[in-house]
């Protein structure tokens, strides 16, 4: 739990109450006192009357009575009404949706070749969307090793940060999974882009992912982007050979060019290893717990 | 100076037969002579208008646009002051549309926002605005209908005076400057909310910060990364999709107006992109600024000035020379150029200046005042990030309390400057003269000399990550209370601009007074452009009675919604 405390930590920074935060340290340099004034006036402009509003506007009730809304003088108050709700809508209540294919890509690990996807979407307004994350892998003569599909309610509730809830599916070829999901999704400092989430199984298991990725800009086109992923588990799933603890660790980065901002062909290696009890049961199974691979894929923007 | 009509007519003919397309008014056509009174322009007491589908080409390509009369942009408007204006406008669309006079003062049911002033244009109808003509000057006209304003639907407004125009002038021409894109702007819009630097091809890399190019130390990058903003976020839609046009012509279809050397050319520009603050220039030739926003001013001559979204400015230019001169309206970020030529006869062209150097956004573009970062130099710049001290940009006890601190405010500035007699953006070291706001004096003396009754703070708020925008931390789609004012009230309104982007503010049926220093001068406005982390304030005589839109004229930044209502009651005089 450890470790998902860690890559939470940011989340969580970023979330505490920005009210918690010292800023003893301003120091505010009064401004002088000059006369509004005559035009050659060097600080002409500076209108040093800083306004005494600054700290406490004058918020006055209602100036003026008269009609709430003046146009349903000149026009049939119900035509207006509906001009007026689709005037609210027109400005702020922009409902719109994206389609990232963050990876689609062929894996290829010592004459081994597969395929793995990572793609999410969502759709909805600023606050409130409907989001849906993919992700799975297999390989090209084989049998589809792990997919999944999560179907979100998303919630933002930080500048950068939303919260996230909803169900999972899992198929893999060792058993299916229904999971509830709770996770956290947004922008840490320093640009990278993490994702918490925890999940809680129809066979009653608990388990974790946390994964963060970073856009380092080498020029405008080609980018490359590390990225390090975490799964846990609070028990032993010998079905799918997982101890409790960190099961999983991957690390990866992908450089990708982007012909345009919407597509963007990559090449890229990931590492993959178990850790703990985990390894120690795939060890047991006699399968090698740790891989590498070199990955050819498109990331792209819909 | 006199007007030589007969040289003008024959300019006039000529212009004409060297213009082919339709889809440009006379007035905005390539080799255009210039406007004079007995020019083909839309006039007098009845004007129809209809607003429609049109294909609009440039640069080889060919788009959809919105159009009025068929022309983008639309036609010129040239009324007078003091006669009555009776425009019908003709709904030709599969949508509705309506037309906002930017800048003129009418009764409000005439302003023509739909949803505030009136219900709209429905399609295959014909609304008939009708009001006095009070004002000279230049003004334009826009769609206040969804994103249409974006897509071709603005044009010019020239209004002459009753008076003798205090502007001497031998020759004048309209440069109308814009932004299109091929795709369309609800896609803009709707790629800023999924990836909000999509469209910024210019932002600091690894090989920018080993050559230097950048001009940024790895020190300063990790502390912007830290706060997760971004110093090359200048403007959100940039030259990666926009093509800037003067007049309707791409750089390369080099819009040309014609002169006769040692003429006076009075120049009304306007900015009517979507999302494009320019800035405006002519290689050696000084330019006279004479009027701002439709209202004269104090002739002030300089090199370059900045021209915010829905601003005009009025300049005089007297070339002496037999040649051409480039005129060179740049976007804000150097992501690209409006371009068009000023000559003696048609094909000639002057040199075109390359794009300068990105700007930088500094730590004054967060609203921090650098007096008081003068000892951080030393300080370790990471602290600024939340939560670990030093200097907080998202302090919740700087707002108002009438203000919403949640999701949509990213930051707030700590210490936000007056900032009118600053250089703008990109400008601050361009070795040559630069208009500031400071250097506008109203040519007449401000008609109301009361001392505001009372303060108003408005905080411009947003979220760039998540591409919203507000006023007071809030979207105006979340039932915000109107800007009540009391009819015929003096107000000081202060804008607190919280953000890192410029906001182009714009109040309907108003001018205020800017308060930049020059009391009972104090310059007319109908549109202010508020610096990044600064702060403006204007006297505001509440006397034009009605609802009004008061909004960003970042057109995407009011489609997020940064726009409210200002009231004005009593209706009545008499109720008062």
């Amino acid at each position: 739990m450890r470790v998902i405390a860690t890559a939470l930590a940011p989340i969580l920074l970023t979330i505490a109450p920005a009210a918690a935060q010292d800023h003893s340290a301003h120091t505010q340099t009064p401004p002088a006192q000059v006369t509004p004034a005559q035009t050659p006036d060097p600080h002409a402009g500076h209108d040093m009357q800083m306004p005494t509003d600054m700290q406490t506007p004058s918020v006055s009730a209602s100036p003026g009575r008269g009609p709430a809304d003046a146009a349903d003088r000149y026009f049939d108050p119900a035509v207006m009404a509906r001009a007026r709700e689709q005037l609210r809508v027109e400005n702020g209540e922009v409902i719109t949706h994206a389609v990232i294919l963050d990876r689609l890509e062929a894996t290829f690990d010592d004459g081994d070749e597969g395929y793995a996807w990572d793609v999410q979407g969502w759709y909805g307004g600023d606050i409130n969307r409907f989001w849906w994350k993919s992700e799975g892998e297999g390989a090209f003569d084989g049998d589809v090793e792990h997919a999944e599909l999560q179907l979100l309610y998303s919630r933002a509730i930080t500048p950068y940060f939303d919260l996230q809830g909803g169900v999972r599916q899992t198929y893999r070829p060792e058993g299916d999974r229904t999971d509830l999901v709770l996770g956290v999704q947004g922008l840490a400092p320093y640009w990278f882009e993490v994702d918490g989430a925890l999940f809680i199984s129809n066979e009653g298991e608990v388990t974790a992912r946390a994964q963060a990725e970073y856009d380092l800009r080498l020029t405008q086109r080609l980018i490359l982007q590390p990225r390090a992923e975490v799964s846990l588990s609070a028990e032993e799933i010998p079905e799918f050979a997982m101890g409790a603890g960190v099961s999983n660790v991957l690390a990866g980065a992908r450089l990708r060019y982007e012909i345009t901002r919407s597509f963007a062909p990559y090449v890229g290696v990931e590492w993959s290893g178990a850790v703990g009890d985990t390894r120690d049961l795939i060890k047991a199974n006699g399968d090698d717990p740790d891989a590498t691979r070199v990955v050819l894929g498109v990331r792209a923007l819909f | 100076m006199k007007l030589d009509r007969r040289t003008l007519l024959q300019a006039a003919g000529g212009a004409g037969l060297a213009s082919l397309s339709s889809l440009l008014p006379a007035w905005a056509q390539s080799g255009s002579a210039g406007i004079a009174p007995t020019l083909p322009t839309l006039s007098g007491a009845d004007i129809a208008l209809s607003v429609g589908h049109t294909p609009f080409s440039v640069g080889g390509r060919t788009g959809h646009a919105v159009t009025v009369n068929g022309t983008l942009p639309a036609p010129l408007l040239r009324l007078r002051e003091g006669q009555p204006a009776r425009l019908s406008v003709t709904n030709t669309l599969d949508e509705d549309t309506s037309i906002h006079w930017h800048g003129l003062l009418l009764p409000f049911q005439m302003d023509g926002v739909p949803g505030v002033s009136f219900p709209g244009i429905r399609p295959r109808e014909t609304f008939v605005y009708e009001f006095p003509v009070r004002q000279a000057g230049t003004f334009w006209y826009h769609s206040h209908s969804g994103l249409q304003e974006a897509m071709g639907h603005y044009g010019p407004i020239i209004i002459d005076p009753a008076t003798p125009d205090p502007v001497a002038y031998d020759r004048e021409h309209v440069l109308i400057l814009s932004d299109w894109s091929f795709l369309h702007p609800h896609e803009i819009l709707r790629r800023l909310k999924a990836s909000p630097g999509y469209f910024n091809q210019q932002r600091t890399t690894v090989a920018g910060l080993l050559s230097g190019e950048d001009r940024m130390s790895a020190e300063e990058r990790r502390m912007w990364a830290g706060m997760r903003m971004d110093p090359r976020d200048i403007l959100d839609v940039s030259g990666s999709t926009y093509t800037y046009l003067v007049n309707g012509h791409g750089p390369a279809e080099n819009w040309t107006g014609l002169f006769r050397p040692g003429e006076r050319v009075r120049l009304r520009i306007i900015n009517a992109a979507a999302m494009t603050i320019f800035n405006v220039r002519i290689p050696g030739l000084p330019m006279t600024i004479v009027q701002a926003d439709g209202e004269n001013v104090r002739p002030v001559e300089t090199d370059e000035f900045q021209i915010s979204i829905a601003e005009t400015y009025d300049v005089i230019v007297q070339p002496t020379e037999d040649r051409a001169f480039t005129i060179v309206a740049e976007a804000m970020d150097r992501s690209g150029m409006g371009r068009a030529t000023l000559a003696p006869r048609l094909g000639m062209s002057a040199e075109v200046p390359p794009l300068r150097q990105i700007p930088n956004l500094t730590m004054r573009d967060m609203g921090m005042d650098m007096g008081s970062m003068a000892g951080m130099s030393g300080m370790d710049h990471g602290g600024m990030d939340h939560g670990s001290g030093g200097m907080n940009m998202r302090d919740p006890s700087l707002a108002p309390p009438n203000m919403a601190v949640g999701v949509g405010v990213q930051t707030i500035s700590p210490m936000p400057e007056n900032r009118l007699s600053e250089r703008p953006t990109g400008l601050e070291t361009v070795d040559h003269r630069v208009l500031v706001y400071t250097d506008l004096v109203a040519l007449t003396p401000n008609r109301d000399t009361r001392a505001p009754s009372r303060t108003m703070q408005i905080h411009l708020t947003g979220n760039m990550e998540r591409f919203m925008w507000g006023f007071d931390g809030r979207r105006f789609s979340e039932l915000v209370e109107p800007i009540r004012f009391a009819r015929n009230e003096r107000v000081r309104v202060t804008l607190i601009n919280d953000t890192m982007m410029s906001h182009p503010i714009h109040l309907h049926g108003h001018f205020f007074e800017l308060v930049n220093g020059h009391p009972g001068h104090q310059p007319l406005k109908h549109t202010v452009n508020v610096a990044p982390g600064g702060r403006v304030s204007f006297d505001l005589t509440a006397d034009n009675p009605g609802d009004w839109a008061f909004h960003c004229h970042m057109l995407m930044h009011m489609h997020a919604g940064m726009f409210n209502v200002v009231t004005v009651r009593p209706l009545d005089e008499a109720a008062s």
